[in-house]
């Protein structure tokens, strides 16, 4: 082994051919072809009751869009899928279909082999976004105007919903561009050719919606004054801050947020330019994990390796992503955790680890024995948690619970005339497609209300509502 | 030792009861001489005519029903008899009877219905080394509309008379093929023996139109944007072969008339079936065009395979073994009491048994439990009939039990055990006391 001064950080642009980063960040899952598809299709079963659609966070009735497409209504079969879910084409891509509706398809049980309702669901609806065949139109106007804090998944599932329903929506987006994690978080081989842009562009078609970006709601009177300015108000923050390793020398060159760098990856215009390490060592055992993992790796990385402080039970990422990882290169090791990070001339060489093993309680504990691994760069990817600090003084008057925003089922929070979804709830599982339904049972909830003050101003009462 | 597929069949002998019907695979000697190497047992030369040959379309002849998977179902075509001249035929048969003389040829011939042809083209069969010939009197589409095929075989004393004019003008087997496309297969097959056919073959095709184009607003197969009815056949009209085989087999006006089976056959139990109920041998074509020569392979293994499991020597130990068990309706004993019963360990919890007897049955399958559904028979519900067991996806999850005693939890009647058909019933107000 060299010494330890020796090491040089070695990070570089350019490490493979173009043709290799293309073929490295190509779709990852093309799309079926309509062959493929139809003898897909032919293997759902058509289930009475069907434990796919329980297993489905927005409930979108796969059955039936299935057997759409089995008899060539390949409209019809979008339409089942997108009335439930406005993102289907992003969740065809990222839903982790391996551990909600295919675990539960009854052909896991019966053969161990679901039928492939993910792939299935995309064949269906990229058409309508490629041909911009308007399924969902608006409701008629209801003169009611809701403002959104956030144009992720659940804001912009949230504003389509309340368009149909006749509502206008005007959308505040702290960024440059629309789409939340789906535009800057999730792993660019599943989402190529700008389907996340593609898919808001359909979804905003609908007409109604207003997004006004570089404009965070990032203040209680910020807030306050949304409440005041219109008849409702749904927050649909991402999460904030990356959990830190809470170590020293975590502001050392080299040591990084994968949020951070995925996010710069995503909106990179040329890969080859994204500087990456020789040795990447990524810490963290969940989808944000594996993402920049693989994507560090397929950047022409040469060794990453995960560091995941328990077994791959406990691990995030599902035993699909991992699978992914390692074949695409990425070693996992389990049951260690970082206790040092080692510096030459304030950056990063390489981590110090010691080996865990389950305690009592779930805990776990460290074992005493360590062993370190070069690294030009580590990626922290323990979480992320949901700052209140963006609510700034408002917290306390929504109320929260475990660090995120507390809702009802409506997902109304705390305080009359606001509701909340997506990541910054409490209860959430973090994906897309828990976000979407959020923002679709927000809209209902509000249309409800705005309803509901429509009958009380017939009636000559005052309105209700302390906080607005 | 193996068991014995040898098979006389109306006096003609056969390596395996496996034959291939008339119809395209058996138009050339070329494919013919195929279909033996391939162990075939014996082949229906496809339909012979009198020159000049007849002209086909020059289009689709072909049109399939299919499966969600693309297997093919149904098959139909509008495609007519030999369109190569006699003589050409003729002096092919005789080179592969020559070079395969185990194997029979049978010839199928369809000539106008003038006694003078068919004296004109039987005795060039029979020099042409021919085993026997089969009258095709059931062709549905195109010759039908020449007055021969079907529009003979729907005419019970044209049959006769067609099959007097052939047995007096050869001394070959006569088989006469019949056309389902009738309300009784009994009055064809009927007029058959009086008029001395040695054998019946059935079924011939159904008449069809297998679908329509939605865009041209054409049924299929179009011919310049138009179509004729076609001949349906493939594994979808298996069940209606069958019913007529029995129909034949059982009936005390055509007890013993050969009957050669065929009708969607693509597997040896599918022949096995045909056999049992009163088939002497088989034939086989449209499985032959789906999958070529190669599938009589597992049809002779298989046939042979079951035979020893089930201790049969030779294929006239179970012909027609099924046939004492086919009886009508009125026969069935109704003291006999089924229910489903569904294997919990098997089941995948699709539901499907479920919503099939709730929706269109008897409301006989309960759901319970949180979370993962428990779908159970409701005896007191169940009427015993199998809807669930046919719609299920899984092979042997839901089984039929008899009950044997005790009482029937549906009706509280007990289970006598005694055999009581609808004449007797207590219900019956016409019964026979």
């Amino acid at each position: 082994m060299m010494g330890r001064n020796s090491k040089t950080p070695e990070i570089e642009s350019n490490r493979l051919s173009p043709e290799a980063y293309a073929d490295n960040f190509s779709d990852l899952h093309p799309m079926l072809s309509a062959h493929q598809a139809s003898i897909e299709a032919a293997r759902c079963y058509y289930c009475y009751d069907a434990p796919c659609i329980k297993a489905c966070p927005t409930g979108i009735d796969i059955p039936s869009f299935i057997q759409k497409i089995s008899t060539g209504n390949r409209r019809g079969s979008a339409h089942k899928i997108l009335e439930e879910n406005i993102f289907g084409a992003m969740c065809a891509r990222v839903c982790p279909t391996e551990v909600l509706c295919e675990q539960a398809c009854v052909r896991t049980l019966g053969e161990n082999k679901p039928v492939a309702i993910g792939a299935l669901q995309r064949f269906a609806t990229d058409p309508v976004l490629d041909d911009g065949s308007r399924l969902f139109e608006r409701g008629p106007e209801s003169g009611k105007h809701v403002a959104i804090v956030g144009a992720g998944p659940a804001g912009l599932s949230c504003a389509h919903r309340l368009a149909m329903l006749g509502h206008r929506a005007t959308v505040f987006e702290a960024e440059d561009k629309q789409g939340g994690l789906n535009e800057y978080g999730i792993a660019a081989y599943k989402v190529v050719d700008d389907i996340a842009q593609r898919e808001i562009d359909y979804i905003l078609d609908i007409g109604g919606i207003d997004i006004r970006f570089r404009q965070a709601i990032a203040s209680a009177e910020a807030l306050s004054e949304l409440g005041k300015k219109y008849d409702a108000v749904f927050i649909g923050l991402g999460l904030g801050g990356a959990k830190a390793l809470g170590l020293e020398g975590e502001d050392l060159d080299g040591v990084m947020n994968a949020v951070d760098y995925i996010k710069d990856l995503r909106q990179a215009k040329d890969l080859a330019a994204l500087p990456v390490g020789r040795r990447i060592v990524v810490i963290g055992g969940g989808m944000t994990a594996v993402d920049i993992a693989s994507q560090t790796r397929r950047l022409g990385a040469e060794e990453v390796t995960i560091v995941y402080r328990r077994g791959p039970q406990e691990m995030g990422a599902s035993a699909v992503e991992r699978d992914l990882a390692q074949t695409g290169g990425v070693r996992i090791r389990y049951w260690a955790k970082p206790v040092r990070l080692i510096a030459s001339k304030a950056h990063v060489v390489a981590v110090e680890f010691e080996r865990t093993r389950g305690g009592r309680n779930g805990s776990i504990e460290g074992t005493g024995e360590k062993y370190e691994i070069d690294a030009d760069m580590v990626f922290r990817a323990i979480g992320q948690q949901f700052s209140a600090a963006s609510l700034d003084g408002s917290s306390d008057l929504i109320a929260l619970r475990g660090g995120r925003i507390k809702v009802d089922g409506e997902r109304r929070t705390s305080v009359a005339g606001i509701w909340a979804g997506g990541d910054c709830v409490d209860g959430g599982q973090d994906l897309t497609v828990v976000a979407v339904e959020d923002g679709k049972i927000a809209a209902h909830s509000i249309d409800r209300y705005l309803h509901r003050e429509d009958e009380s101003a017939d009636n000559g009462d005052q309105v209700m509502d302390g906080q607005r | 030792m193996m068991a014995d597929l040898s098979c006389e069949f109306a006096g003609i002998r056969s390596p395996n009861p496996f034959w291939l019907a008339s119809a395209p695979p058996t138009d050339k000697a070329y494919t013919v001489v195929r279909a033996f190497e391939a162990g075939w047992g014996g082949a229906v030369w496809k339909t012979l005519g009198e020159d000049p040959p007849i002209v086909n379309v020059n289009g689709p002849r072909y049109g399939a029903m299919l499966g969600r998977d693309r297997e093919l179902i149904g098959f139909n075509n509008i495609e007519l008899i030999s369109d190569r001249p006699l003589e050409v035929n003729l002096e092919e048969i005789t080179a592969v009877k020559k070079d395969w003389p185990d194997r029979p040829i049978v010839v199928s011939v369809m000539v106008p219905c003038e006694e003078s042809a068919w004296q004109r083209i039987l005795p060039k069969i029979e020099a042409a080394g021919a085993d026997g010939v089969e009258l095709n009197l059931g062709c549905p589409h195109g010759m039908s509309e020449r007055d021969m095929g079907a529009a003979i075989g729907q005419v019970p004393e044209y049959v006769e008379m067609v099959t007097r004019f052939a047995k007096a003008h050869t001394r070959l087997p006569v088989i006469v093929k019949l056309t389902p496309n009738i309300t009784n297969i009994l009055y064809p097959a009927e007029a058959a023996r009086r008029g001395g056919a040695d054998a019946v073959s059935l079924i011939n095709t159904i008449s069809s139109l297998i679908g329509v184009d939605l865009d041209s607003m054409s049924p299929i197969p179009a011919i310049d944007g138009k179509a004729s009815h076609g001949g349906y056949c493939g594994p979808a009209v298996k069940p209606i072969a069958l019913t007529m085989v029995a129909d034949i087999a059982r009936s005390s006006e055509t007890a013993g008339l050969p009957i050669s089976g065929m009708g969607g056959i693509t597997t040896w139990r599918d022949a096995a079936e045909f056999m049992t109920l009163g088939a002497g041998n088989v034939q086989v074509c449209t499985a032959a065009m789906v999958y070529g020569f190669k599938i009589v392979e597992d049809m002779i293994d298989g046939l042979q395979n079951w035979m020893d499991e089930k201790g049969y020597t030779s294929i006239d130990q179970f012909v027609g073994a099924a046939v004492p068990n086919v009886i009508d309706w009125k026969d069935l004993n109704l003291n006999y009491v089924e229910k489903a019963v569904i294997d919990q360990d098997l089941c995948i919890k699709c539901g499907r048994c479920y919503i099939a007897c709730e929706d269109a049955a008897h409301q006989a399958i309960s759901v319970r439990g949180d979370g993962e559904p428990i779908y159970e028979v409701v005896d007191e519900e169940c009427v015993g009939c199998n809807l669930c067991a046919n719609v299920c996806p899984v092979e042997h999850c839901i089984t039929m039990v008899p009950l044997r005693d005790g009482t029937d939890p549906r009706t509280g009647d007990p289970i006598s055990g005694e055999y009581m058909n609808w004449s007797m019933h207590p219900k019956n107000p016409f019964r026979e006391v």
